[in-house]
Order: structure tokens, then sequence, then C-alpha cells
């Protein structure tokens, strides 16, 4: 080719995109999407104030109810609410892949030199840094209210990290689902379709002996049954290597199950 | 020397095809952009032209056909296309939720310019789009103008070679339109191509070199926009009766004397015809005079592409009027396109 511009900024394009350059990539899309939570102050006060309202309610409303006493529900109720928040809040990845594509976010994307996966790495990255706010808030708002960690500060961080790893599978779904539909309505739709009942329908807020047979089944073989259990073990004394075991377990086959998925329509798409 | 005329071509595609389930996009698209001029993709809403560029800034596979930029091929080396092209699409592909300083920054650094390089770079593009006041805001309150004029900006941190447009002005009230004309042009005065497309007849008739007509999925004219404007004959005669109840009756005259397909346009009183004898005037004013139909206006002037495209496609390039766009206004106010503000 003759030169077309008096100085171009790439003389000539360069041959391949090495993996360095695609982690570069990323680590810029996930300093947009951290960029994002700070700026956008209704997703930060939704993500905080979500926890602390869950907390509020269901610790004063059903805590007599259910444990006798405010402060010995909260003891049981707190893992709880860490997993339900930290679950909810994998919503967001759906949410965001969808208005990026909507707003054309993404046909910018793809219209630079990256790499192909970056925007989606960066994407899930970027709401690692979410889901550990909401972890935060929730633990210690609960904090406040009364909730004691009577294991150790090693065990806490582990149980957070569990929460993490286990966000990190279950984002895939959520991209999935912000990757098929078309709106953010829908998203939340599906979404909250899709996790209510394998929220509640687990022992995250109540002890698993008072439901009936056929839902107890369920419950038993339900991820977030293990990770509430995992979560308890951790944060206030009980089993915790079959449980933490399990939703590792669950964690990864979600995840193999999803991320493929994801990524197989996230390249159809663009 | 900026430019060489007589190297290969900036953009080539021949013979693209598109289809979306039943619907066909493309049915066969060539068109050539010469390097350092602009080609005007002129056409009605629907007409293919958005999946044309897509296409083109890699964004889709064609079903058919072959495209490239610069040589390169967009599906075999589309890592090389997308390292010299820019893209500021239809609807402004900014991110909403960061300020205009941090999307340019966002963009610098993803092209791999360091922090401090990024940051700069992103300061001048903000200044020359006279967007340094509200740099640090969230594009979210930018107007419509703003966030076109930052999607721009956007599309020019890596000083790309080619440049596509795709609908830069849609949308936008005939200042900022102006505004993006003259931004264009002097991109254009530095040595970059330009693929710009378009629904409005005068910006491809302002801005473009070369103009590629394409309507359903197809190019039905190429050339200058002079040498389009010579497709009608030469020259346009308008006629406007000082009554305006007069018009249709004008209309019929005026067709049968001209021998030639007439437009009418009720909104403004008008009825035009292509001449291409001489001797048509005279005849016209006669017949008007013996029938008594007064005039408020009688000119001939050079055709507008609107009348060209009216030529070549038998129908107006009202883009507000076909394939079930939404109209902001009500259809028809061809005369008054240039001021209109279509609004998504």
């Amino acid at each position: 080719m003759t030169a077309v511009v008096a100085a171009p900024a790439f003389p000539a394009p360069a041959r391949r995109l090495g993996l360095r350059d695609g982690l570069r990539n990323t680590f810029t899309l996930t300093w947009r999407s951290v960029l994002k939570i700070r700026t956008n102050m209704e997703d930060l006060l939704g993500l905080s104030l979500q926890p602390i309202m869950y907390l509020l309610l269901f610790t004063y409303v059903f805590g007599g109810a259910i444990a006798g006493g405010t402060h010995a529900y909260l003891q049981f109720s707190l893992p709880g609410i860490l997993v339900l928040s930290v679950v909810f809040a994998t919503l967001g990845t759906g949410l965001m892949l969808n208005q990026d594509i909507a707003n054309g976010v993404f046909d910018r994307f793809r219209s630079l030199p990256i790499a192909r996966w970056a925007p989606l790495a960066g994407a899930i990255l970027g709401d690692m840094v979410r889901y550990s706010i909401s972890v935060a808030v929730t633990l210690g708002f609960g904090m406040i209210l009364g909730f004691r960690i009577t294991t150790s500060p090693l065990a806490a961080a582990a149980a957070c990290l569990l929460l993490l790893v286990f966000a990190l599978a279950m984002c895939w779904f959520s991209a999935l689902i912000g990757l098929l539909v078309k709106t953010p309505q829908a998203v939340q739709w599906f979404g909250f379709l899709a996790m209510f009942p394998l929220v509640f329908g687990s022992n995250l807020l109540v002890p698993l002996n008072t439901m009936p047979g056929w839902l107890q089944a369920f419950v038993k073989v339900n991820p977030i049954t293990y990770l509430t259990e995992a979560e308890r073990g951790l944060l206030t004394g009980g089993p915790v290597a079959t449980p933490a075991i399990r939703s590792l377990l669950w964690a990864l086959g979600i995840f193999v199950a999803f991320a493929p998925l994801a990524v197989q329509v996230y390249r159809r798409k663009t | 020397m900026r430019y060489d005329a007589t190297s290969a071509p900036a953009v080539e595609a021949s013979r693209l095809v598109k289809r979306f389930g039943k619907t066909t996009a493309l049915a066969g698209v060539d068109l050539v952009a010469r390097q350092g001029r602009v080609l005007g993709v002129l056409g009605p809403n629907g007409a293919g032209k958005t999946t044309a560029v897509r296409i083109l800034a890699t964004l889709l596979r064609p079903d058919g056909g072959q495209a490239s930029v610069c040589g390169y091929d967009v599906l075999r080396n589309a890592y090389q296309v997308r390292q010299l092209i820019g893209l500021t699409g239809q609807y402004a592909s900014v991110d909403e939720g960061l300020s205009g300083t941090n999307n340019l920054i966002m963009i610098g650094r993803l092209l791999g310019l360091p922090r401090a390089q990024a940051r700069a770079r992103a300061a001048e593009l903000l200044a020359r789009f006279e967007l340094t006041e509200a740099s640090g805001r969230i594009v979210k309150t930018y107007s419509g103008g703003m966030r076109r004029r930052l999607d721009l900006a956007a599309s020019l941190i890596g000083r790309p070679r080619v440049l596509f447009l795709d609908e830069p002005t849609t949308g936008l009230d005939p200042n900022s339109r102006t505004d993006v004309w003259a931004m264009i042009r002097e991109l254009v005065s530095d040595g970059v191509t330009v693929l710009l497309t378009t629904q409005y007849l005068d910006e491809a008739d302002q801005l473009a070199h070369d103009i590629v007509v394409i309507d359903r999925g197809k190019v039905i004219a190429t050339g200058t926009p002079d040498e389009l404007k010579a497709r009608t004959g030469g020259q346009v005669l308008l006629v406007a009766p000082a009554d305006p109840a007069r018009l249709a009756e004008a209309a019929t005259l005026l067709e049968a004397l001209a021998g030639a397909e007439v437009a009418t346009d009720a909104e403004a009183g008008a009825v035009s015809a292509p001449v291409t004898d001489k001797a048509l005037l005279p005849r016209v004013a006669r017949e008007l005079d013996d029938r008594g139909i007064e005039l408020a206006e009688f000119t001939l002037r050079k055709p507008s592409l609107d009348e060209v495209f009216f030529a070549i496609t038998g129908q107006r390039a009202d883009p507000l009027s076909r394939e079930g766009s939404t109209p902001p206004d009500p259809p028809g106010k061809t005369q008054t396109r240039e001021l209109e503000d279509s609004t998504r």
C-alpha cells in the first residue's frame, strides 16, 4: 500500500493479537465497568440498599415467627441473605450486556482491533467488584444489627471468597439471558423467574424440616442450599467441607453449562 | 502528497449479498470509495445502507460477495481492517454511563495508547469537537448533537484512514448538521477516506465526491453528483400556480407537454418536470396562459438530487414515508427536508 495519510498512527497494521493484548483490553474494560459503578448512583444505591432492606425485613418481620427472636434469627439468616443478595446481583451482568448491545456500545468495541472475548471478560470481572460491594454491605450492616462471626477471620474471608466464586459462575447464566433476550425488562423477568424458585426454594431463610417432603427433596439438591450451609458453617460454625465442596462443584457445573453457551451466543451476535 | 489517485481504492465491495431470514437486505452491491474522497451511499430507509456499512466495518458477515478496506479482506483480515477504520453508527455508540473524557480514554487505551497519551488524545479531540466544557459530565446528560460529536471523536482516536459514517446527521438540528459537515470536510482535507450513508440528498450533494444510490438492496445508480443530475435531462422546470387549487390541472398539462412523468409537491404547491427540449418553456407558458392559470413561480434550474432520485426510482426519496419508519412529521414535507429534525 502506498502511504495515504501524512502521519498514520498505524504505519502497517499488526498481523495478530496476542493474549497479552487481550488481557490488557480486558483490564481496560474492567476499569470501565468499575467506573460505571461509581458514576451510576442508582445502581450503587440499589446494590447497597437491597441487602439492607432484606436484612431489616427478614430479621424483624419473620425473625420472631421463625426463630422466636430477632437475634437468633439474624445469626441463622444472615449467611442466607448474603447468598440471596449476591445471586440477585448477578442479574446485573445480564442487564449490562443487554444494554451495551442495545446501545450500540458493543458495535463500537467490535469495530476496534481488540480481543473478541475482552468485552465479555471485562464486564464479568468488573461485576466481581459489584458483588464484593454487595457482600461487604450485607455483612457490615448485619453486624451493625447484631450479627456476630463466631468462627475466625480466616473462615469469614473464605466465606466471602466462596460467595464470589459462586457468583462468578452464576453471572454466566445471567450473561446468557442478557445476550438472548431483547430488552432489559425481559432480562429482569427471565432472571427473576429462574432465580426465585432457586433462591427461595432452599434453606436460605427457613429451616429445612419445616417444609413438606416433596419440597425437601428439591431443597436438598438445590445448589443454593449447599452454598447457604457452607456460609453458615464458615461464619457461625457447623459442617463446612461437604457443603463447600458441593457448592464449588455446582459452581463448576453452572460455569461449564452456561459459559460456553454464552460465549457461543456472544460470538454469533458479534 | 496526500492521496494517490492511481493507487487502489480505499474501500471496495463486489456483489455483496446479505439475507436476514427471508428478507434480502443486500442483493449484490458493488461500490468503490477512492482514497481521500467521500463516497456517499444514498438511499431511503431500509435500502440496505446500514447493512453494507456493517459488513464493511467487519461487524457482519456477508452471505456472498467480497469486500476489502485498503486491500485487506473484511473477513480474512478483519483484525487489520479494524486497525484502519473508524465507525460512527446510526445510533450513537458511546457509553452513556461514562463521562465524555472517560469514553475517549477508554477507546484510546483499547487501541493500545499508554495512559498519558490516551488522556492527551482525548483532551485534543474534545477540544476539537467543542466538548471540553462538557467533558467531565456523564454522556447521558448530553444533547443529541453533543453525543454525535462525541461519537465522531471516538471514531477518530485511532487516526483511521477510512471513516464509516452511518447517517451521521440523522436526528440532528440544522446547526449541528452544519457542524458535522464542516468536520467531515476537515477530515477529508487531512486525507481521510469517508464512506457516508445518508437519506438526505442535499447531504450527499454537499459532501460526496462520488455517489452510489441504493434501493431495496441494489445499486440503482452511481456517479458524481453532477453526473447524476445530468441524468434527468439536464434541467428541471418548476411551475407553481398562484391558485393552489389549480395545481392538478397544471400537472396534467405539464405532463402532456413534457412527455415525461412530473413530480407534484402539494405542500409547496408546485409541480416539476425534466426538460430536454428548450422549446418546452414557451409552449408551457403559452398553454398555461391560454387556460388562465396565473403563476406564482416559473423557473428553470439544475435538478436537485431529490429529483434525480425520483427520476431513477419513480418515487420520492422521502426518508420518512417508506419502509414503516415512524414519521415524526407528517409525510410529504419534501421541500423542507433540510430543516427537519427527524428526532428518534
